[in-house]
């Protein structure tokens, strides 16, 4: 009789199993493993056979009632999927593993080994492994079925517009679009004129990218829908959706005279102002006072002004003299430094300007620099009717410009590229207009070497075809703003997800 | 036959619940059909009583009563008609005895042989007292398998035991000891664990259900010797597949 202290050690002895004679150890049931299988067969009663409905278009199987789950061939999703199918069944036993058998591809066989567990005969618990076969049966889901019908057929659309001359806003908004997956769930961009329209087949992929614009750009929107059809049974409608978005006229670089009411409201800000940068905010310096202020999307759109002159009217100025006036002020981020400068234009030297500019720290006697000629415009605007008595300077610069360099390298490429939406050009736009479009690009390329907060919002990628060499034989002193190779993506990242794409494709 | 296999009583193959074997004596219970009396009494009707009885008006004597060549332990309640038939169909010297115990399944908490008796952990001193005097035997409070109930899962002859499959080798020693018999772990009735229910059993006869398979049977038929006449050679084939211990 053992006693409390001390437990004598159990060895557990053999018995024979009770059918076949072997020694074994004892278990619950008193029967060898095999002789158990093959009273108890614990499978019984699971189904074996299984019919699962596939979309050869988008490779997904059907969840019934109505899911569609995309899935590949032997991936975790899928393997999901296939033990899902058999709830009903593994609720009697314990589903202990499941795992692919591989099947021919091409077969339309999809074999899953199942290992599960149940209790039989007094407490024995036995494990047993077998085969489940998927059928699969190729159905079209429904959305492959209706873009089938009528591959146009859309549900929501944006139609984007901008009243400019220049496409710059454009330009810039699809490398943020590409940057932030914003259009993933677009069916089609079209290029339209003065804007671009994306069509979608969910409302609320619709909605999202509105809002999407509404964070990056000062956008006013209306939407409205169209009866398609009315099921008057179920009383189901189906509309299409249309959002109309509008961008404000406002760009970066542009001189704008401000309303009245609005210079009283920040401050009584020179009418006069630049626009420096545009967001959801609209960034106004005064370049005279250095003043700067913000503009809400809601503010902007109670009074939309339009700016007075755009970059299409920059002209070219030739810097003779520079006279610091003012110490170097930082506002935001970027230096600005007001200086006196005496300027002329460079395609009539004859007339001398001498004009408060607050591009002091970049300019220096014998630069470039690009600005508005006040003094030869004629501007035809309400608000500068407006303010009696005011004086227009001559001339606003507004960036330094690096035309000579770039002669140097015209034509030579970039280390850089951009990647692009694709888009549908509608033939309405005519031929005249490709020359403005190219020139367009070109300016909105080089906007983005020179300001590298442009740059901070995009993607750029490094371009293969660049040959490093020849840079380094052009490279002099004063060189052209350009891009630093750390910003740029690196090429094994565009490759590979150029060729991941085309793999997942497969 | 040394091994009667294949009984039934009423469709059940509990035999050993319906049945309770001596050197010295039968008891049956009292069936529908006479095909289980008949059976032991084809055996056994030349060379000891088969007596047909019940037990407390219950058919489940095996498990009610306890008793070997000496004598007959039967619980307190057992009725006075019962009793006396024990007493006139039993040969003189079997002592019938009823003992006021309140665990009153004898048979369950009593293995014994005619020599020495396992019996139940919490049975009374006076009981265990009374073992030793109508039984004549050396009475061992012991557990097999960690069960109290030892009467049930163990079947005893003078020539061997056959006990509970889960016993550890240990107590299989343990035991061997003190009964002084080989023992084996084995099941009986295709892998039931209550081996005196399936099974009753004395020095040259066993009765087992019609449940056991052909492995179980031999394993007995070794255990409690009861092959006709062996050479030594297959007798100790067969012990390398069992677990036994010799004093």
């Amino acid at each position: 009789m053992a006693s409390n202290m001390f437990v004598v050690p159990q060895t557990r002895g053999t018995v024979l199993c009770c059918k076949c004679g072997i020694s074994m150890a004892p278990n619950p049931a008193n029967m060898c493993v095999t002789c158990l299988r093959s009273e108890v067969d614990i499978t019984e009663g699971l189904r074996k056979h299984v019919t699962i409905m596939h979309c050869p278009e988008c490779d997904s199987y059907l969840q019934p009632p109505r899911t569609w789950i995309k899935a590949q061939l032997e991936s975790k999703e899928l393997l999901t999927f296939c033990v899902k199918r058999l709830e009903t069944d593994l609720k009697k036993v314990r589903l202990v593993n499941a795992e692919f058998i591989w099947t021919e591809p091409h077969s339309k066989r999809l074999k899953v080994k199942l290992k599960v567990q149940k209790e039989v005969l007094n407490g024995a618990i036995l494990e047993q492994s077998y085969v489940v076969e998927y059928v699969q049966q190729d159905h079209m889901c429904e959305s492959c079925t209706r873009i089938q019908a009528n591959p146009d057929q859309w549900v929501a659309s944006v139609q984007i517009r901008q009243r400019v001359t220049h496409r710059r806003t454009f330009f810039y908004l699809e490398q943020l679009i590409l940057k932030h997956d914003a259009a993933v769930h677009a069916i089609k961009i079209k290029q339209m004129d003065q804007g671009i329209d994306l069509f979608f087949a969910n409302r609320s992929h619709a909605v999202k990218f509105v809002e999407f614009l509404g964070k990056v750009a000062p956008t006013r929107s209306r939407h409205d829908k169209q009866l398609v059809s009315h099921d008057s049974k179920s009383n189901n409608y189906n509309y299409k959706y249309t959002f109309s978005v509008e961008i404000s006229p406002i760009c970066r670089e542009d001189l704008i005279c401000l309303p009245p009411k609005v210079a009283a409201s920040l401050g009584n800000l020179g009418p006069l102002v630049i626009c420096t940068k545009v967001t959801n905010n609209i960034t106004l310096l005064d370049p005279l006072t250095l003043r700067q202020c913000f503009l809400d999307t809601e503010q902007y759109w109670r009074h939309s002004f339009k700016s007075l002159l755009g970059s299409r009217q920059l002209v070219e100025y030739d810097i003779f003299n520079i006279e610091v006036v003012s110490p170097e002020y930082n506002l935001g981020g970027s230096k600005y430094v007001i200086a006196d400068a005496e300027v002329a234009r460079v395609s009539d030297y004859g007339k001398l300007f001498y004009i408060r500019t607050h591009l002091g720290h970049l300019l220096k006697p014998g630069d470039r620099a690009l600005g508005y000629d006040l003094y030869g415009a004629n501007s035809n605007n309400i608000e500068l009717d407006k303010y009696k008595g005011l004086v227009l300077p001559e001339a606003i610069l507004i960036k330094k410009s690096y035309e000579e360099k770039r002669q140097k390298k015209r034509g030579k490429p970039r280390p850089w590229k951009l990647k692009s939406l694709e888009m549908e050009v509608d033939e309405f736009r005519g031929r005249g207009n490709e020359q403005k479009v190219e020139s367009d690009y070109e300016e909105f390329l080089r906007d983005l070497e020179e300001n590298p907060e442009l740059r901070f919002n995009l993607s750029l990628y490094r371009n293969r075809e660049y040959q490093l060499s020849e840079m380094v034989s052009v490279s002099d002193g004063d060189d052209a703003p350009s891009v630093p190779l750390e910003e740029l993506l690196a090429d094994l990242e565009l490759s590979e997800q150029e060729d991941g794409e085309d793999g997942m494709r497969e | 036959m040394v091994i009667y296999a294949g009984l039934q009583f009423e469709n059940s193959c509990e035999v050993g619940v319906f049945s309770k074997l001596t050197n010295a004596y039968c008891l049956v219970a009292i069936g529908g059909s006479e095909n289980f009396y008949s059976a032991f009494e084809s055996e056994l009707a030349d060379v000891i009583p088969v007596v047909k009885t019940s037990i407390a008006g219950t058919r489940i004597i095996g498990r009610l009563c306890a008793g070997n060549k000496n004598g007959l332990l039967v619980p307190h309640n057992t009725t006075d008609q019962e009793l006396q038939h024990l007493r006139n169909s039993l040969p003189d010297q079997v002592v019938v005895q009823r003992i006021e115990e309140k665990l009153s399944a004898l048979g369950n908490c009593i293995a014994c042989n005619d020599h020495v008796a396992l019996t139940h952990t919490d049975l009374d001193k006076e009981t265990e007292e009374i073992i030793a005097d109508v039984l004549g035997v050396e009475v061992f409070r012991q557990t097999i398998a960690g069960n109290i109930l030892v009467g049930s899962y163990c079947a005893l002859s003078n020539r061997g035991g056959l006990v509970h499959p889960h016993t550890s080798i240990e107590d299989l020693d343990e035991l061997s000891t003190l009964l002084q018999v080989p023992l084996v772990a084995g099941t009986i009735n295709r892998g039931s664990e209550v081996i005196a229910a399936g099974m009753t059993v004395n020095d040259w006869m066993a009765f087992c259900g019609s449940d056991t398979t052909a492995t179980e049977l031999s394993v007995i038929e070794s255990v409690f010797k009861l092959r006709e006449a062996q050479p030594t050679a297959i007798v100790e084939e067969m012990r390398k597949s069992l677990i036994d211990s010799y004093v």
